[in-house]
């Protein structure tokens, strides 16, 4: 694949080889510490997650190089949206969750007692399964909500407006009519326009939730281009069900498996190992569609 | 497949064809109106209710029995459509009789000047081409107006604290704005006669003031099942993006809300426009033309038909009928802008 090429540059732990396949799963970033200096990107250290007591994400350690894409994948109710949630605090909306464990962004733990949630958003966006435009809200005012509420100043917003829409490869189509209601788009362009809003707050890590769980092919083609440019500039993780989705537009991968237990990485390389040669049975009857 | 060039294409809409015939529609109601005229006059169900209840019964049983040419389920589906037909029917009657009624009495007392005059040099008895009520549609029109500017943003700042924000006091505020919906709007009046009226005078901003506090818990909590409507996608939406909770708050969970806290405050209004309790008490009555809320009593609709009824002759009740009907209509109006305004969002 030429883009993990292009990035094999980048310090990481997806580096093939580094891993042994007798290791026990969960265990394999015991060596972060060393690699967190001069680390940009996000990290996690040792995740754990509840749900009041039940446990659902066990000891998970990952990092996403700067400008790359990394997908989650793995059967349902294994953890996936979960762990990704709380890579920009929005775990913490649920009232019976708890969780351990460090996420760094840039070297900062985001976490840590002194940090400013709305600033760590600012840098990790997100964007969710469901297409969410601001109903009260034109085209135009949804892509700006975010430099509006979180009171940024711009000074040409005509620009920053093309150019997130463009970026979301929705420029074209809502050019003529960006005065129109948010709702008035088709559901695969309103999550185009949900990826321009999440992009005009120019976050460094972009979350993606399942982002084309609700669209159809052409939608989806859309919105996989538009990951490609993005990881130009920017860090996206993304969760999908859809292996060849996975295969398409990620640098590398992550399995997940809970499996009775609470969830935890069964693999994480480049894509392409994970998809030809995983050195894992259970990554390897997954990604071929024997379960899950 | 092959469409023909050329040939005339117009718009139709094919789902309204199947409409049924109006004699297929009118044979059960025709029937039951005749077995209804029969039962009226041989057995106990007389006089004008009688009639309307055999009718209800004879159309339902007609329904089912004209549904049965076909098969059952269309039975019961007719039998059922009956019902919900007359209940509906039913349920215009009060609405429609307390219209027409304040029309037909009220009617005689309107003119053209009965809303350009005030009451300061008429008599309640006097003729009823003299006078009129535009002090009392003034009085009315500041009192609502100020209770709003109060009532309006301390109900949707209840409600967005408690849903929102969800502070530690949120349970507590919501149990205090329920209870507060149950005081009695003569007791709100008493409780603005002590603090203020006894301290100053009657005045309209005493009258606003109890009005207020009746406002409020409606407001509030309507509000509040509003709000509870945004759907989470939104909140998170905004979260994710940066924004703090008094942003979301209120750059996008009441945007979001509008038509809905619009109609929250419609409903507060509508509440309080026909208090009179309360307004006997703060605002009390003045004939005169006046736009003072303050050092001097205000009138108001509900009290100029209070006023004109106690004195109970000819004239001032048809005033007091005249004043009830502008008083409905003017609530009337005001609900049909709200839900014109409410509506207009997202098209």
């Amino acid at each position: 694949m030429e883009t993990s090429q292009n990035k094999t540059s980048n310090p990481s732990l997806f580096t093939p080889g580094k891993m042994p396949a007798e290791m026990p799963i969960g265990t394999r970033s015991t060596s972060l510490d060393e690699r967190m200096v001069n680390m940009s990107g996000l990290q996690t250290k040792g995740i754990h997650a509840w749900f009041g007591s039940h446990h659902v994400l066990e000891d998970i350690s990952l990092d996403f190089p700067s400008n790359t894409v990394t997908g989650l994948i793995g059967p349902s109710g294994c953890g996936k949206s979960t762990f990704l949630r709380m890579l920009n605090r929005m775990h913490e909306f649920i009232p019976s969750a708890s969780m351990a464990g460090e996420v760094f962004l840039d070297g900062e733990e985001i976490y840590a007692a002194d940090v400013d949630v709305a600033a760590i958003r600012l840098q990790v966006g997100m964007v969710f399964q469901k297409p969410n435009p601001f109903p009260s809200m034109t085209i135009a005012e949804n892509v700006l909500a975010g430099i509006k509420l979180a009171n940024i100043k711009v000074k040409d917003k005509d620009s920053l407006l093309e150019e997130c829409l463009t970026r979301a490869g929705l420029w074209k189509e809502v050019k003529d009519r960006l005065k129109l209601s948010g709702a008035s788009l088709s559901g695969g362009q309103q999550q185009r326009l949900c990826i321009a809003r999440a992009l005009a707050v120019k976050p460094k890590v972009l979350l993606m939730d399942e982002p084309c769980s609700a669209l159809d092919p052409g939608s989806t083609l859309k919105i996989e281009d538009t990951i490609h440019e993005l990881s130009d500039t920017i860090t996206v993780v993304i969760v999908t069900h859809n292996m060849q989705q996975a295969a398409r537009v990620s640098d590398y991968c992550a399995f997940f498996l809970s499996d009775g237990h609470p969830g935890r990485i069964v693999e994480a390389d480049r894509t392409d190992v994970v998809f030809t040669s995983p050195k894992d049975q259970r990554t390897a009857d997954y990604v071929q569609g024997r379960f899950g | 497949m092959s469409v023909a060039l050329g040939a005339a294409v117009s718009p139709g809409r094919p789902w309204l064809n199947r409409r049924r015939s109006f004699r297929e529609a009118s044979a059960p109601v025709a029937v039951a109106l005749v077995l209804a005229a029969v039962a009226n006059l041989v057995t106990g169900l007389a006089g004008l209710l009688g009639f309307y209840l055999a009718f209800v019964i004879f159309f339902a049983a007609t329904s089912l029995v004209f549904g049965l040419r076909h098969d059952k389920v269309k039975a019961i589906d007719k039998f059922a459509t009956a019902f919900v037909v007359v209940g509906f029917a039913t349920a215009f009657i009060p609405w429609v009789s307390i219209l027409v009624t304040l029309a037909q009495k009220g009617w005689p007392a309107i003119y053209g000047g009965y809303f350009t005059n005030d009451m300061s040099v008429t008599g309640a008895d006097d003729d009823l081409g003299m006078g009129g009520l535009s002090h009392a549609i003034m009085g009315t029109f500041l009192i609502l107006l100020v209770a709003s500017v109060i009532a309006i943003p301390l109900g949707i700042l209840t409600a967005a604290y408690i849903t929102e924000i969800r502070g530690r006091l949120s349970g507590f505020v919501r149990v205090m704005v329920q209870s507060m919906s149950g005081v009695p709007s003569v007791v709100a009046g008493l409780f603005i006669y002590a603090t203020v009226v006894s301290r100053y005078q009657f005045s309209g901003v005493a009258g606003a003031l109890a009005l207020a506090i009746l406002m409020l818990p409606t407001i509030a909590r309507t509000a509040e099942e509003v709000l509870k409507l945004v759907p989470e996608e939104i909140r998170s939406a905004s979260y994710a993006l940066g924004a703090s909770q008094m942003a979301t708050t209120f750059r996008i969970i009441l945007p979001s809300a509008r038509s809905g806290l619009i109609t929250a405050s419609m409903l507060g209004i509508a509440r309080v426009a026909g208090e009179t309790a309360p307004l006997l008490l703060t605002s009390f009555y003045s004939a005169i033309f006046s736009r003072k809320l303050t050092g001097e009593p205000l009138a108001s609709l509900p009290m100029y038909v209070f006023q004109n009824f106690t004195v109970g002759t000819e004239h001032a009740l048809t005033r007091a009928w005249g004043g009830a009907f502008v008083l409905l209509s003017l609530i009337l109006s005001l609900f049909i802008l709200a839900r014109f305004v409410g509506g207009r969002t997202n098209k």
